[in-house]
């Protein structure tokens, strides 16, 4: 068309004037505002913005407008257009987040419910405790070993220097296996020894010697049987923790710096050890192991006033005995005493757990409730 | 060994002022076990004098009779003091403990003067036990006559005194005497001993009591001595009852008294024949078999052969070093005795003793070795004594019988063992001070040839001797030191996999108990076990904790079965327990192990006799489980624990172990015939599994529906060895196909599953029974397993026909081998 346009609609044209545009937007924008939930947001997004929305049919009407207005027009109504897009995209957001957040409200849970659906089980801490204390000399390189608990007498007694006449060796004090043709009463009239339970871990000590020369750095945790009746400290079948070193140029120095890294390992740095003079057949020289009592620290000691439970107001607390192996016994074991020396120590596991943990009684230790048993878990 | 410190002081010149607690702190690091310090009289001040009772007036008209006396409590004239007293024991003249007003006596009880019984009581006069000196509180105590009045009645009686209880071990027999205890306080404070064996002994006569040691190891000492004419009528000064009292022991009379205060002292057991009784020679020799005698206690005991008599030509009349017969016995009419000083051997006092059940005072003594060389000593501090106090006479006649001298070996060290053996240098001379100060005598320069005294036969080795210079110079001066062991290489795998089994039990809900290894008949005929079974051919202890339950443990289902009762009798009622520990199963044949020697190593063919003794000690575990396995609750139902979940702990344990079981169906007690698993990894039976038996039940006192299950853990260890080859994972697509096939009810799923896996051939990925149906819809007496199946190539894409294929074979080889029918 070259001619002027004189024919266009003059109502088709209002649509395009910059009032009815802006008038249109406004009216968009506050439908959009108004939209309370995505449904309503979406009804006014096809009354406001789609193809039958004011906006778009006055689009269309650009065409009908002489060529010097269409630029105007067509700037004026395309940014009203895009105004509107960009208000329906940030509506759209703005109730998104809160139709999300309402869902989420409303799929919230009690978590505190209990799930106790399958029961939990535990370990014994006695297993624990023995694995700790393993894995501690392990740490060190030593080898943690095993052996029977069903023993002949040579390897519970006689290679530990143990005489015939020793007290300990009697029923009175060690579980004898009916043996055919040995009598332990009376061992003076037979000729062969009897099957015992073992009385301590050392037989385990003879058996490593007995297969290996030094170096030889060695644990054993295990079973131990003596004919006390269970009481609050006291049990048939108890736990020993026994150590065995011997190598070149071990003494006493040897056993005590060990002994004090096991006892901070298990009760914690800051607790003095001493060892005091004993006497076992086993070891010369050989000690007793005190701990200094971790409740009291000493204080309780020539305090009446303030007596301490845990350590019957002495100030220490006997872990066990240690001493430098007698040489009797590495000769017995088939190790030359003259090249090699030892150090042994033997500790209560039941002790050192009954200490650890504030354990009054030994039945329970012992009598596998799992009320005790449980709350210690699966590690110690 | 009770040591009043007063009585230490005798013979060692103990700083002033010393505490028993600050000796007992001097003692500890020695070597002595201070088990208790008892200070007696801490509670008691004076005053509290000698008082001499001048005027009694009897007081009437009184519930009691009551005395109102006049008594003298100091050496002016004007130290006369009335004091009402309720004791009626002594008379005008006697002397008395009296506590003047000011006083305090033990438990607080302040004495001061007071009215009562209608006159002013100024003080008290005292019974023993008002004093702590006893229990004695039928009358007051009567002092004897040549006490001082106006003395000092605290020290007098050795009222303030501390006593410390030391246990003393079995290597220091020598402690068990005042004389020893002496020794090593003065080594502590570095003072002068007075050796209370240090007498003027007189030589060996001809003419003494006839003696004949026929014995010579059992007995290689015996020193006789005669006293007569003891006055029967003497009795035991104050401060020996005392001393005996503070020593742990009863005055009984003075003759007793004597022996056993030389023996406080000494450490010397001696006996006290009455010398009329005795006849003729004594002999010491072992019993004979059937002879009796009848001891102090008036028990009759029948003798061993192996026990070490005293005799005369009556017959036995003691047991050597243990206790002396009653026929022989002293009395209270005795006037003439004859004191025994005798050596014997340890051993043999120690069997005597345990034998006949009499721990003695004298035994307990001789078992710990006595010094032979203080016999005739302590013979002549007893006589000294009786001659002292029961003013006898001492026979001039001296036996001692002896069949070989007491004189140490040298031992020959290197003065710097201790040193080496300690781990800290010492110099040499302290070496020999050392060794010195115990009584050793010491020779040479850099090797020592050490004689040790004879109250040490302890000390026989090397070691022994450093010991005594470490101890002495003390533990806590030893320096620490970590010892360096090569590398190591951690667990075994057997002790990863014990482990691994204990946390897989844990995780899976099962809680750990340890039980003791003791089983009885009851317990195997509950669980039904048939009398043939090997199971019941179980160790037997000769000393049993309990005679029900004389055996070790075959199986650890007993200990489990008997803790599930005691917690499900606490309430408990969802329990399940699991344990593992060694049983022990005699080997068939085995003899008792051999007694080998100690001088050397055994032989390898010894020591492996000795091996053959031992029996076999496999470690098991075993699970127990009743009630709910999961719990109802607000997400719905729960679930019972059943067989399944027995058979599912025992695949837990095999996974644990890299090993996969098989199930098969079985009937073993104690298990539900019917609801029994056998396991078994490679045609070896690894244990059993299921629901229990409802009579088991029912015998054990078990909840209905318990189930258990027990394996050899020991036979899964091999598995485990066994490394794991990597599968090659395919990229390809999976086909899956499902089957469901009809068997016969009595064919086990197990069995149609492995005739699936062989038809279906290496394309097979996995197979899974996914249900079981049983019911109208199929015929009766069959069942309808479902599988479904998994198929996968390496290298390809598998073609519709290919999988049709592999379905195909695989349901003609379970109509093979089981029967199957392909579910229309």
């Amino acid at each position: 068309m070259s001619a002027p346009n004189k024919s266009f609609d003059p109502v088709e044209v209002e649509a395009l004037k910059p009032e009815a545009v802006e008038r249109a937007l406004d009216e968009a924008l506050a439908a959009l505002a108004a939209a309370a939930d995505l449904g309503a947001l979406h009804e006014a997004e096809i009354a406001h913005a789609k193809d039958r929305s004011p906006l778009a049919l006055a689009n269309r009407e650009i065409g009908a407008l002489p060529p010097a207005a269409k630029a105007e027009a067509g700037k004026r109504v395309g940014q009203a257009r895009a105004a509107v897009a960009r208000a329906v995209a940030e509506r759209r957001t703005v109730l998104e987040a809160e139709r999300d957040a309402r869902v989420l409200v409303e799929e919230s849970v009690d978590v505190t419910l209990p799930w106790d659906r399958a029961p939990r089980g535990g370990r014994h801490p006695l297993t624990t405790l023995a694995e700790r204390v393993g894995e501690v000399f392990s740490a060190l390189g030593w080898e943690v070993t095993e052996g029977p608990e069903v023993e002949a007498e040579w390897m519970n007694f006689d290679a530990l220097n143990i005489s015939r006449d020793h007290p300990a060796r009697s029923p009175q004090d060690t579980f004898f296996v009916r043996t055919p043709g040995v009598d332990p009463n009376d061992p003076t009239h037979t000729e062969r020894d009897s099957l015992i339970l073992r009385t301590q871990t050392s037989p385990v000590q003879i058996r490593t010697m007995l297969k290996r020369q030094p170096p030889l750095h060695m644990v054993c945790i295990g079973r131990t049987f003596r004919t006390d009746a269970l009481d609050a400290t006291h049990t048939p079948v108890f736990n020993q923790i026994e150590g065995l070193v011997v190598d070149e140029g071990i003494g006493m120095a040897d056993l005590k710096g060990t002994l004090d890294h096991f006892v901070k390992a298990m009760f914690g740095a800051g607790l003095a050890t001493r060892l005091r003079p004993n006497y076992f057949p086993f070891t010369e020289p050989s000690a007793e192991l005190d701990l200094q009592c971790f409740v009291c620290h000493g204080a309780s000691v020539g305090d009446p006033d303030h007596p301490c439970r845990t350590c019957s107001s002495e100030g220490w607390i006997e872990l066990g005995g240690c001493g430098v192996v007698n040489p009797r016994v590495l000769v017995s074991a088939g190790i030359d005493p003259e090249r090699y020396s030892g150090f042994a120590f033997g500790i209560g596991l039941e002790r050192t757990l009954m200490f650890r943990h504030g354990i009054a009684d030994m039945h329970d230790i012992v009598e596998g409730d799992i009320r005790f048993t449980l709350p210690f878990g699966v590690e110690i | 060994m009770r040591v009043p410190l007063s009585w230490l002081r005798e013979y060692v010149d103990l700083p002033e002022g010393l505490t028993g607690r600050e000796l007992a702190e001097r003692l500890i690091p020695a070597g002595f076990e201070v088990e208790t310090v008892h200070e007696s009289g801490a509670g008691l001040t004076g005053p509290l004098v000698v008082g001499q009772v001048l005027e009694i007036e009897e007081l009437t008209g009184f519930k009691k009779p009551i005395r109102y006396c006049q008594v003298q409590v100091g050496p002016e004239p004007a130290d006369v003091r009335g004091i009402v007293c309720g004791a009626r024991n002594f008379a005008v003249g006697d002397k008395i403990v009296a506590a003047l007003p000011g006083a305090v006596l033990p438990g607080d009880f302040k004495i001061a003067a007071r009215s009562t019984y209608d006159h002013v009581s100024d003080g008290m006069i005292c019974s023993a036990r008002e004093l702590g000196l006893g229990e004695d509180h039928s009358g007051i105590i009567v002092l004897p006559t040549d006490v001082q009045v106006g003395a000092d009645a605290i020290e007098l009686l050795g009222i303030r005194d501390a006593v410390l209880d030391i246990a003393v071990t079995t290597d220091r027999g020598y402690c068990l005497s005042m004389r020893g205890m002496a020794r090593e306080a003065a080594i502590v404070y570095g003072r002068t001993l007075r050796d209370p064996a240090l007498l003027d002994v007189p030589a060996p006569t001809q003419g003494g009591y006839p003696v004949v040691l026929a014995d010579p190891l059992g007995c290689d000492r015996f020193v006789a001595r005669a006293v007569r004419g003891i006055d029967p009528l003497a009795t035991s000064p104050l401060w020996l009852q005392r001393r005996i009292q503070l020593a742990g022991m009863r005055p009984i009379s003075l003759i007793v008294d004597i022996t056993n205060y030389v023996m406080l002292e000494i450490g010397q057991p001696l006996h006290a024949y009455d010398l009329g009784r005795l006849t003729g020679t004594i002999t010491v020799r072992r019993a004979e078999a059937g002879e009796k005698l009848t001891t102090l206690d008036d028990a009759e005991r029948a003798l061993d052969p192996d026990d070490l008599l005293i005799t005369d030509e009556s017959g036995p009349i003691g047991l050597a070093g243990v206790m002396g017969g009653a026929s022989t016995e002293v009395h209270a009419g005795t006037v003439d005795v004859l004191i025994e000083a005798a050596h014997f051997d340890p051993g043999s006092i120690s069997r005597t003793a345990r034998r006949h059940k009499l721990q003695s005072e004298a035994s307990r003594r001789f078992e710990r070795s006595v010094d032979p060389n203080a016999a005739a000593a302590a013979a002549q501090r007893a006589v000294d004594l009786l001659v002292l106090l029961g003013y006898g006479t001492a026979a001039p006649e001296v036996t001692v019988a002896s069949t070989r001298p007491h004189a140490a070996a040298p031992i020959v060290i290197d003065a710097g063992l201790p040193g080496r053996v300690a781990g800290l240098a010492y110099p040499r001379e302290t070496v020999v001070r050392r060794l010195q100060e115990v009584g050793c005598t010491v020779e040479g320069a850099d090797r020592l040839s050490v004689t040790p005294p004879s109250w040490r036969p302890d000390l026989t080795d090397p070691n022994d001797l450093a010991e005594e210079v470490i101890r002495l110079e003390g533990y806590d001066r030893i320096p620490m030191r970590l010892p360096v062991a090569p590398r190591g290489r951690g667990l075994t795998l057997r002790q990863r996999l014990h482990r691994r089994v204990g946390h897989a039990l844990a995780d899976a809900g099962y809680v750990e108990v340890l039980n003791y290894p003791f089983v009885g008949d009851a317990e195997f005929d509950a669980m039904g076990v048939p009398a043939d079974d090997a199971r019941r051919d179980a160790l037997a202890l000769v000393n049993p904790i309990s005679d029900e339950q004389p055996y070790l443990r075959t199986t650890l289902l007993p200990g489990l079965f008997a803790t599930l009762r005691r917690n499900v009798g606490r309430g408990m009622t969802d329990v399940a327990l699991f344990e593992t520990g060694l049983v022990y199963q005699p080997r068939p044949g085995a003899s008792a192990p051999p007694r080998l020697s100690v001088a050397h190593r055994p032989s390898d063919e010894e020591l492996a006799v000795l091996e053959a003794a031992l029996p076999d000690q496999p470690r098991h575990v075993a699970a127990v489980l009743t009630g709910a396995r999961e719990n109802a609750g607000w997400w719905g139902a729960g679930r019972e624990a059943t067989w399944a979940d027995a058979v599912e702990a025992a695949r837990t344990v095999a996974a644990a172990c890299n090993a996969e079981l098989t199930v098969d169906q079985a009937q073993y007690e104690p298990w539900h015939p019917g609801r029994c698993a056998v396991l078994s990894l490679d045609e070896r039976i690894v244990g059993y599994a299921g629901e229990l038996h409802p009579k088991v039940l029912e015998a054990l006192g078990l909840p209905p529906r318990t189930c258990a299950m027990e394996l050899n853990l020991d036979v899964l260890v091999p598995a485990s060895e066994v490394p794991v080859t990597a599968e090659l994972v395919s990229g390809f697509p999976l086909a899956s196909v499902d089957v469901a096939l009809v068997v016969s009810q009595e064919v086990p799923a197990a069995d149609v599953e492995s005739a699936l896996v062989a038809g279906a051939g290496p394309l097979l990925e996995a197979i899974r029974l996914f249900d079981v149906y049983e019911g109208e819809r199929i015929e009766q007496g069959t069942k309808s397993l479902a599988f479904a199946l998994r198929l996968r190539a390496q290298d390809r894409t598998l073609k519709a026909d290919e999988v049709a294929a592999v379905r195909e074979a695989a349901v003609a080889s379970a109509t093979r081998h089981t029967g199957a029918v392909l579910r229309g």
